[in-house]
C-alpha cells in the first residue's frame, strides 16, 4: 500500500527499525481511554463551505510543463489496464 | 556592524531615513550569505533575480513615498517547503529536484505584498520529517554557533540564516517543534501560531492536523512583524481560522506584573541536561522577581504525547505523500505499468526517513491495527487537549525548557531514529493541542551553545505569548551572537 518498491535487505533493516519506535508508540495502548473520544484535529471546526462560484484557476500550460511527461492537454502516464 | 546584523525594526528605521536604500541593504546581506554559506549551508536556492527586482521596487516605492509597512525592502528567507512560482521548490526531497511551482504560497503572497524582499529558499529536513535538518537529500546545514553541531530541525536552514545574519528573519514551518527548536538550537526567536491563524495554502503538507507556518526573527519584536503579516484568514485554506486575528501589539510592553506563569513539571525536570535546566529555573526566577506569580502544574499526558505523536504524524504523511506518484510534477522513473512506475518513483525519490515514515503511518492505518494505534492515539490526543484546558483554568501561560539538550554533533543521533525524536518531547503537546508557542534565548551552556525557554499559551492566546516572550528576552537580555560572524570585518 505504501508503494515504495523496497528489496528484502531493505525490508528487514526497517523492520527492526519500526520495531523499536512501535513499541514505544505502543505505550499509548496503556492508557485507559474507554470513556474519552477521539480528537482528529486540535480546535472544534465543521466544514468550511464558500459560494459555488467558478473562480480563476492555475495556468493550465504551467501546471502541465511541471509533469514529468504531457500529452496535449493531459497528463501522460503509463497503462493503469494490462492488455487482454 | 554589517546592516546584516540589524533587526526589522531597526533596519526599517534606517531604510526610512534614507540612510540606506533596500538595494543596499540587500547587498549588505548577500555578503555576509557569501561569507558564511560555505561553511553553514543554509540555503537550498537563492532567488537572484526575484530578490534584486524585490528591493528595486522597495526603493522606488520608498522614492515615491509608498510604505508598504515594517517588512518594504527587508531581506528574508522562507523554508523550502513553502512553493513560490517559478523558484525551485524541493521540500529537500529528490522526489521534488528541479520542481519550479506554478503559484506563490499565500504565506510568499503576504510578504511579497508587504514589500519583502525573499533572498532564498532554506534547507530543512525532506518534507520537514527530523530535528536536525541531516535528513534533507541536499545538504547537511551547520549550526553558525559551532559548525561540527546541528541547527537543528526540520526548519534548521531558516533558523541558521536568521542567526548567521543571512536574512533579518524567516519562515519555518512546525509540525512537532520544527521552528521552536532549531530556534532554541541556534539562539534565535521561533514561534508557531495557534493552529489556523496562518493559511498552509502553499506548504507542502506533511502532517495536516498539526502543520502550521509561523516566523523566526532576533527579537520578539520582530517576530510579532512576521507573524502580523502573514496571519488572518485565507478562503483557499479550508482549516485556516475564520475570525479575527488575536492583536498582540497593545499589550506586548505590559511586562508580567500580576500574570500566572505555570510549570511544567513533567518537562522541568528529569531528561533535560543540567545547563538547559539551570537557564530554565534562572529564568522562571526571573519572571517571579518581575511579579509574575509561579506555579508548577502537572500535565500527566504529556508524557504520552510522543508515543501519539508518532502515530499520526506518520498515518498523515502517508496519506499526504501519496500525490508524489510520478504523475503531476517530480520525478519519474520509468515502468511497464502505473505501478511499477509509481512504487521505482517513490523508492529513488524518498530518502530512508521519510520511507520509514510512509510504512509506519501505512501500517498504523491499515485495518487491524487502525483502532490499536491511530484510533487510540486520536483518543491520547483528546486527554492532551483536556489537560492543557486544565492547566489553563490555573495559569495564563505555560513553561517549559524548548529542547531537553542543547545542539548535537552532526551525525549522532542519525542511526538511531528513536533518540532523534526524543528532541522533540517539549515541542510536540502544543501541535496535538493547536496551541501557539514561542522559543525565546535565554543563555549560553557550558560549550557557548545557545538555549531555549519555550511559552505556551491557550489557542489564540498570542497577546499573552508575545507579552511573556518579550518580558523574557528584556529579563534574560540574550545579546550572544555566534562567533562565525563576530569576526567580520564590518561592512
Amino acid at each position: 500500500m505504501a508503494r515504495v518498491g523496497l528489496s528484502k535487505d531493505e525490508l528487514e533493516r526497517y523492520q527492526a527499525q519500526l520495531g523499536d519506535i512501535l513499541e514505544h508508540a505502543a505505550r499509548v495502548q496503556a492508557l485507559d481511554t474507554e470513556a474519552v473520544p477521539p480528537s482528529a484535529h486540535s480546535l472544534p471546526m465543521v466544514n468550511a463551505f464558500r459560494p459555488d462560484e467558478v473562480e480563476e484557476t492555475l495556468d493550465r500550460d504551467e501546471v502541465l510543463d511541471a509533469a514529468p511527461m504531457r500529452h496535449g492537454g493531459y497528463f501522460r502516464a503509463p497503462p493503469f489496464l494490462e492488455e487482454s | 556592524m554589517s546592516a546584516a546584523d540589524l533587526t526589522i525594526a531597526a533596519a526599517g528605521a534606517v531604510l526610512r531615513s534614507g540612510d540606506l536604500s533596500a538595494a543596499g541593504l540587500l547587498d549588505a546581506v548577500r555578503r555576509r550569505i557569501a561569507e558564511t554559506e560555505p561553511i553553514v549551508d543554509a540555503f537550498l536556492a537563492m532567488d537572484e533575480t526575484g530578490a534584486d527586482s524585490a528591493a528595486a521596487a522597495a526603493d522606488e516605492a520608498f522614492a515615491a513615498g509608498t510604505d508598504l509597512g515594517p517588512l518594504q525592502g527587508i531581506p528574508l528567507a522562507v523554508k523550502d517547503n513553502m512553493v513560490t512560482r517559478g523558484v525551485e521548490t524541493t521540500a529537500g526531497s529528490q522526489i521534488l529536484a528541479g520542481y519550479r511551482p506554478p503559484y506563490d504560497a499565500t504565506v510568499v503572497e503576504r510578504l511579497r505584498a508587504g514589500g519583502a524582499v525573499i533572498v532564498g529558499k532554506t534547507n530543512l529536513d525532506e518534507f520537514a520529517m527530523g530535528s536536525s535538518t541531516e535528513n534533507s537529500s541536499f545538504k547537511v546545514t551547520h549550526n553558525p554557533w559551532d559548525t561540527n553541531r546541528v541547527p537543528g530541525g526540520s526548519s534548521g536552514g531558516s533558523a541558521a540564516a536568521v542567526a548567521a545574519g543571512s536574512a533579518l528573519g524567516a519562515l519555518g514551518s512546525d509540525t512537532g517543534g520544527s521552528i521552536r527548536q532549531p530556534a532554541s538550537l541556534c539562539g534565535v526567536v521561533g514561534m508557531k501560531p495557534t493552529y489556523g491563524l496562518v493559511s498552509r495554502y502553499g506548504l507542502i503538507a506533511f502532517a495536516s492536523s498539526l502543520d502550521q507556518i509561523g516566523p523566526f526573527a532576533r527579537t520578539v519584536d520582530d517576530a510579532v512583524t512576521l507573524f502580523e503579516t502573514i496571519a488572518g484568514h485565507d478562503p483557499s485554506d479550508a482549516t485556516s481560522y475564520r475570525g479575527d486575528v488575536p492583536q498582540v501589539r497593545a499589550d506586548l510592553e505590559s511586562g508580567v506584573d500580576g500574570l500566572r506563569i505555570g510549570v511544567i513539571g513533567e518537562l522541568a525536570g528529569e531528561g533535560m541536561e543540567p545547563d538547559v535546566l539551570a537557564a530554565f529555573e534562572r529564568t522562571v526566577e526571573l519572571l517571579s522577581g518581575a511579579g509574575a506569580e509561579i506555579k508548577t502544574l502537572s500535565l500527566p499526558s504529556v508524557e504520552h504525547a510522543l508515543s501519539a505523536y508518532y502515530l499520526i504524524a506518520p498515518a498523515e504523511c502517508s496519506a499526504n505523500l501519496a500525490r508524489f506518484d510520478g504523475v503531476r510534477y517530480g520525478l519519474r522513473v520509468d515502468g511497464d505499468n502505473v505501478e511499477q512506475m509509481m512504487a521505482a518513483t517513490r523508492r529513488r525519490g524518498f530518502g530512508p526517513e521519510v520511507t520509514r515514515r510512509v510504512l509506519l503511518g501505512t501500517y498504523a492505518l491499515s485495518a487491524g491495527y487502525y483502532d490499536a494505534f491511530y484510533g487510540q492515539a486520536q483518543k491520547v490526543r483528546t486527554l492532551v487537549i483536556r489537560d492543557f484546558e486544565q492547566a489553563y483554568a490555573e495559569a495564563d501561560v505555560l513553561v517549559s525548557p524548548t529542547s531537553p539538550t542543547t545542539a548535537f554533533c552532526i551525525g549522532d543521533r542519525t542511526e538511531d531514529p528513536l533518540s532523534m525524536y526524543l528532541s522533540d518531547v517539549c515541542t510536540i503537546p502544543s501541535n496535538l493541542a493547536g496551541d501557539p508557542a514561542i522559543s525565546v534565548p535565554v543563555g549560553l551552556d557550558g560549550q557557548g551553545l545557545p538555549i531555549g525557554f519555550q511559552i505556551l499559551a491557550p489557542a489564540l492566546g498570542e497577546p499573552v505569548l508575545f507579552r511573556v516572550a518579550r518580558a523574557v528576552e528584556d529579563l534574560a537580555n540574550f545579546e550572544a551572537r555566534p562567533g562565525l560572524t563576530a569576526g567580520e570585518a564590518g561592512a
